[in-house]
């Protein structure tokens, strides 16, 4: 119990240290902001006019803004993700993990302060993408507490996204690899899902991939909670998407119950290199 | 010749409390028992750690009293840092044991990292917070508590003269402000074992003697300091006994005299005017001198060790007279008493500072087998 406690405080005193940083480098945090306002402007004007949302008789673009929002701020969220793994793999260029790893303190607690600071980047960039969505005609059309929700799951998701991405900084422990190889992996899982376009259109096989893609169920989950289901683009009948918190409440589970303990094995392993 | 120049020397490890760099007179210590030696701070048998083919520690024994400044000198490679890394717990040996302060550093990582101070090669401050932050963050996780790792923090700023950047980021920092802030970071809990891992390297002369002067501060309060180096000059100034090692082992240990009378004799030095005038000039000092010359290319320097019965003098009036009849101009000459980079060079067959370890592998496994 004591050994928890600790760990938590040591988890406080660590996480604290990485606010400060977005405090100190602003430019982190504008930069990390700047292009989901961009991915808002150019999907919504556009893809916007070219994205048929079907059933309403032509293209309208006010209805694919309301369709779009959720699926950039999932994007978004799964990309901020990247900074978790960056971060360490830059502390441990520097040797502040050896510093750490000299204390009396718990091995733990370096990589819980990195991931709950990093869910204060993601809030402040859905907060951020919120407000741009609002000047293009986003709006939320449910209670607040539905709302939450949907900002729960965003939150919840990225966590565990966060802690794979230590994973891979502890494994590649360069920071601009980390950037360069999360890509690839994240940009294809963030697309071929229903974040930028409905399904409908995809063909067969990355149909049936996107619709178990658990990002597709972020968005899902975000989309329904927001108020934001457009009718013309219809959502699969497949279980991921019919119950999308659900669904992505244990994709959320199982990627912890491997990645925290895999990543805090990692953590003392690559330090004592 | 031991801690000669320590104050104290504390009965007990346990009872040690730390190296306050300035203040060496904050805390009333146990009277000294005048014929007890001192009990050994850190200890170290048969370490072990290979990565691939490569032995980074080859069977090492140490041991360190407690009060007492080791050195361990030695080239870029010889396995400085990986020791330094084995004795404070970031990295498990192959084979071998070892213990700081009576504890187990295998067995109760945790324990040891409660009585331990690291300074590594890298100033590993996190550039983003204030110099007080650092602390402060550091004495939180030693779990000061939040007004004692405050007050600690202010005072070791102080300390180090860095309260007037005390509030500024660490990144607005200059080289030498790092270290002493990396160094002060290390001190925070007091420990009872400190461990700097080349602390001056890559300082300029002036931030160098800055932090000697610090260091020299620190071994005066009583610490155990164990302080690797490729500095010769910063070895024979700081520490009570060197070690050297090369390829992971031992090849020597004694206090700075000790090593250099186990070199004996003199060195008689000779700088050619040109270049291509080297390998005539070693020719001639090889015949008046023992082993072989050592050449320092860049700055056309020959220089080998003279012992025996004729004075040194003798022998550089007989080398001069060679090299003047082989035409060799010659536009320095001298006679010195060997320092510890002769003492490298004799025992290893390479200089201290090469950047490559291979440079000397060719002579240097026979002369290490000579030295032993």
């Amino acid at each position: 119990m004591t050994a928890l406690v600790q760990a938590l405080g040591d988890g406080v005193v660590v996480a604290r240290r990485n606010l400060i940083k977005i405090k100190r480098v602003p430019d982190l945090l504008v930069f990390a902001t700047l292009s989901p306002i961009m991915f808002v402007l150019l999907f919504a004007y556009i893809f916007g006019g070219a994205v048929d949302l079907g059933g309403t008789g032509g293209v309208d673009p006010g209805l694919y803004r309301e369709f779009l929002i959720a699926g950039i701020f999932a994007q978004t969220v799964v990309f901020g993700a990247t900074i978790t793994g960056a971060s360490l793999a830059e502390d441990l260029q520097k040797g502040v993990i050896d510093r750490f790893r000299s204390l009396p303190m718990s091995g733990s607690a370096v990589l819980v302060g990195r991931t709950v600071a990093d869910v204060a980047n993601n809030l402040i960039a859905i907060v951020v993408m919120g407000l741009t969505g609002l000047v293009v005609g986003w709006r939320i059309r449910t209670s607040v507490i539905d709302a939450l929700i949907g900002v729960g799951v965003l939150l919840l998701f990225a966590y565990a996204m966060s802690w794979v991405m230590a994973v891979v900084g502890l494994l590649v422990r360069t920071p601009e690899v980390v950037n360069n190889a999360s890509f690839i992996v994240i940009f294809p899982l963030t697309f071929c899902a229903n974040t930028f376009v409905p399904l409908e259109s995809f063909p067969a096989p990355l149909r049936a991939f996107a619709e178990w893609n658990p990002v597709s169920a972020v968005t899902q989950a975000a989309r329904e909670r927001f108020g934001n289901v457009v009718p013309g683009a219809g959502v699969p009948d497949v279980w991921s998407l019919q119950r999308p918190v659900t669904y992505t409440i244990l994709w959320t589970a199982v990627m912890l119950v491997i990645f925290v303990p895999l990543s805090i094995r990692m953590y003392h392993r690559a330090a004592s290199r | 010749m031991l801690s000669g120049h320590l104050s104290v020397v504390r009965p007990r490890v346990e009872g040690m409390s730390t190296p306050d760099p300035v203040s060496s007179s904050s805390a009333p210590r146990p009277a000294p028992p005048s014929l007890v030696s001192p009990p050994i701070a850190v200890r170290a048998r048969g370490l072990v750690k290979a990565y691939g083919s490569i032995r980074a520690l080859d069977g090492l024994d140490l041991e360190v009293p407690a009060g007492s400044v080791l050195g361990v000198l030695g080239p870029n490679g010889a396995g400085k840092t990986t020791l330094v890394r084995v004795l404070t717990t970031l990295l498990r040996p192959d084979a071998g044991s070892a213990e700081v302060a009576g504890i187990d550093v295998l067995a109760q990582p945790k324990r040891v990292r409660e009585v331990i101070g690291l300074s590594g090669q890298y100033a590993a401050v996190d550039e983003y917070l204030t110099g007080f932050e650092n602390l402060d963050m550091v004495g939180r996780l030693y779990h000061l508590g939040r007004g004692p790792a405050r007050a600690r923090a202010r005072e070791l700023l102080a300390d180090f003269r860095l309260e007037d950047a005390a509030d500024r980021p660490v990144k607005t920092y200059s080289g030498g402000m790092r270290r002493r802030l990396d160094l002060a970071a290390a001190l925070v809990a007091r420990p009872q074992v400190l461990f700097l891992d080349e602390p001056t390297t890559g300082l300029d002369p002036r931030s160098r003697n800055d932090m000697w002067g610090v260091l020299a501060d620190l071994v005066t309060g009583g610490a155990t300091l164990v302080l690797t180096t490729q500095y010769l000059e910063e070895a024979d100034r700081l520490a009570d006994s060197i070690v050297v090692i090369d390829h992971g082992r031992i090849i020597a240990r004694g206090t700075a005299d000790e090593l250099k009378a186990q070199v004996g004799g003199e060195v008689i030095e000779v700088v050619v005017a040109q270049a291509a005038q080297i390998p005539a000039a070693a020719k001639v000092l090889a015949a008046v001198g023992v082993g072989e010359p050592f050449i320092a290319e860049h700055i056309r320097r020959v220089s080998v060790r003279v012992a025996g019965e004729r004075p040194a003098a003798a022998l550089l009036v007989e080398a001069l007279r060679e090299l003047d009849a082989e035409q060799i101009p010659v536009l320095d000459v001298g006679v010195r008493r060997p320092t510890l980079d002769d003492v490298f060079l004799t025992l290893t067959g390479h200089a201290a500072e090469d950047q490559a370890p291979e440079s000397g592998s060719d002579s240097s496994p026979k002369q290490r087998e000579n030295a032993r």
